[in-house]
């Protein structure tokens, strides 16, 4: 076995763990632990005094089929079906979010002294809505809006008000993401692109944006994660949407397996965005490992 | 022309002219300014005082449009500054297309035209990353050129490469001094100087200390600071 010194990126991948030969035992080594973690906490459970009260109350299979598929006439909805609703909310509010953070970003980012007044207010957004928690300003919107009794804005749906909650609270998150984003760029990369004669905004346009939005991909899924399960605040303001829906199953058939199908269903949407981001992310360092043998 | 960073003075009065097609090549330690007033003549940096010209006109005024006037003036840098997110044909057309608002399809017709002339045919597709230092820095030359610049300004273009790259580069300047191209040039290849330029400044202590065609600068420093400077160069065996 020859190996050049000057191989990084297998030197660096063996310096952050994986590959090379014993993967076969590393594989049965990792299995075995595995099991045997998993063989106890599953013994801890059934043998604890309660278990058997805390499975029928949290996980009937018969409950979490009925708040699953839900039943109108016994009064109440499906979990199946109310998860739609927060999908929905979340597609909405992260198209917002991303649209206004990047905005907000480059406000904050400008240097001009005409635009101060508006670098002002982004600061007081972005301080107000990441300092105050998100429900608060879920109560705020979805309880305020609707008493101010104006046409068209007080007479929304309570998910639409919800989304406009996530986005005033998230969208200040996602604006600072985006600003380290910005930040990470060579001002190098900014004398190359204002020598050929391109203005600040298409600078940032062109050649300082696209760069930034790369390198923050991962830490904006992780936040993106965040907000899926966060459209469940929404269910304070009356909107039927997962977490309300098992609420109302388990109020009214004394039972909490209903909530156990709600945070499955959270599962199978937030474990999928998360896999994707460990890709990203692994992809983005096999990339820079490379790029360190040129 | 002067330049400060707060209380230090980098550049402390500089006067120098460069006539069309004529190739000024700085010379002088690290530290004493070439780079600074590279960036100042381009407007990169703004000057403390005096002024800057351009073929008659004077680009430090108030009223003058900077971005206007760095479209006459190509730069290239020591650590390439491609942009790494596009290809080497997007690099060289977003000048052209974003700035000067040339057609699409004729600012790819002369950057194909220019990569071809400088070897680089085969590359227009590639990202940065793919490409050696010798062949990024050409294709940032490449870049500064697709503008059709009035002036380059080369700022040590040559000394962050491997010794063997350097050659490549150095060839594209002589071209482009053949073919008429005005430059300013900052660089540490004493050999180079000598044989390209039509003058040779030596910087020190943000001053240019002494100013004459290479043969005598070279051959006859009239400056002692020239002469210690030329001298510490020859011991290092690059002159």
């Amino acid at each position: 076995m020859t190996e050049s010194p000057l191989d990084l990126s297998r030197r660096g991948s063996r310096l952050f763990g994986g590959g090379g030969q014993g993967q076969a035992r590393g594989a049965a080594l990792s299995t075995a632990s595995t099991i045997v973690v998993l063989a106890v906490l599953a013994a801890l459970f059934l043998l604890a005094p309660g278990s058997a009260a805390v499975r029928h109350t949290f996980f009937s299979p018969p409950d979490m089929w009925h708040a699953l598929i839900g039943d109108p006439a016994k009064g109440y909805y499906s979990v199946g079906a109310a998860i739609w609703l927060n999908i929905r909310m979340f597609l909405a509010a992260e198209a917002i979010i991303v649209v206004l953070a990047l905005l907000l970003a480059v406000i904050r980012q400008s240097t001009g002294p005409v635009l101060l007044p508006l670098r002002v207010v982004a600061l007081g957004y972005v301080d107000v809505f990441r300092g105050v928690p998100t429900i608060l300003v879920v109560y705020a919107v979805g309880f305020g809006l609707p008493a101010l009794n104006l046409t068209v804005v007080s007479t929304q749906d309570p998910a639409v008000y919800g989304v406009l909650g996530l986005v005033l609270s998230y969208s200040a998150y996602v604006c600072e993401v985006f600003r380290a984003g910005i930040n990470s760029v060579p001002l190098a990369q900014v004398s190359a692109a204002r020598s050929l004669g391109l203005t600040q905004p298409q600078a940032m346009r062109y050649v300082i944006l696209p760069q930034a939005v790369r390198t923050v991909i991962p830490p904006l899924l992780n936040d993106f994660i965040s907000l899926q399960k966060d459209t469940a605040l929404v269910s304070v303001l009356g909107a039927i949407e997962a977490n309300r829906a098992a609420e109302i199953y388990s109020s009214t058939v004394f039972t909490y397996s209903s909530f156990v199908v709600a945070a499955l269903l959270f599962l199978i949407l937030t474990i999928p965005l998360a896999r994707f981001t460990d890709h990203l992310i692994a992809r983005d360092r096999r990339r820079r490992l490379a790029g360190a043998t040129i | 022309m002067t330049k400060s960073f707060g209380d230090h003075e980098v550049l402390r009065g500089i006067d120098l002219v460069v006539a069309p097609s004529e190739v000024i090549c700085l010379i002088g330690a690290s530290g004493s300014g070439k780079s600074t007033l590279l960036r100042c003549v381009n407007l990169l940096e703004p000057v403390t005082s005096g002024s800057v010209w351009l073929g008659g006109q004077e680009i430090t005024a108030p009223a003058i449009d900077p971005d206007l006037v760095r479209r006459h003036i190509g730069i290239v840098f020591q650590s390439y500054n491609l942009f790494p997110h596009m290809t080497v044909l997007k690099n060289i057309t977003l000048g052209p297309v974003k700035a000067l608002r040339v057609p699409h399809a004729q600012a790819e017709g002369d950057a194909l035209a220019l990569l071809a002339r400088f070897g680089l045919a085969d590359r227009a597709g590639d990202y940065p990353d793919r490409l050696s230092g010798g062949q990024q820095q050409r294709v940032a030359m490449i870049r500064a050129l697709a503008m059709s610049p009035r002036l380059m300004l080369l700022d040590e273009v040559t000394s962050a490469l491997d010794p063997e790259l350097v050659a490549e580069v150095l060839d594209v300047i002589r071209e482009l001094a053949q073919a008429g191209m005005t430059m300013l040039i900052a660089t540490h290849e004493m050999t180079f100087a000598r044989d390209v330029a039509s003058r040779v400044a030596f910087l020190a202590d943000g001053e240019i200390v002494e100013e004459a065609p290479p043969s005598e600068l070279f051959e006859n420093p009239r400056d002692e600071r020239t002469r210690r400077f030329l001298r510490r160069i020859t011991d290092a065996g690059r002159l």
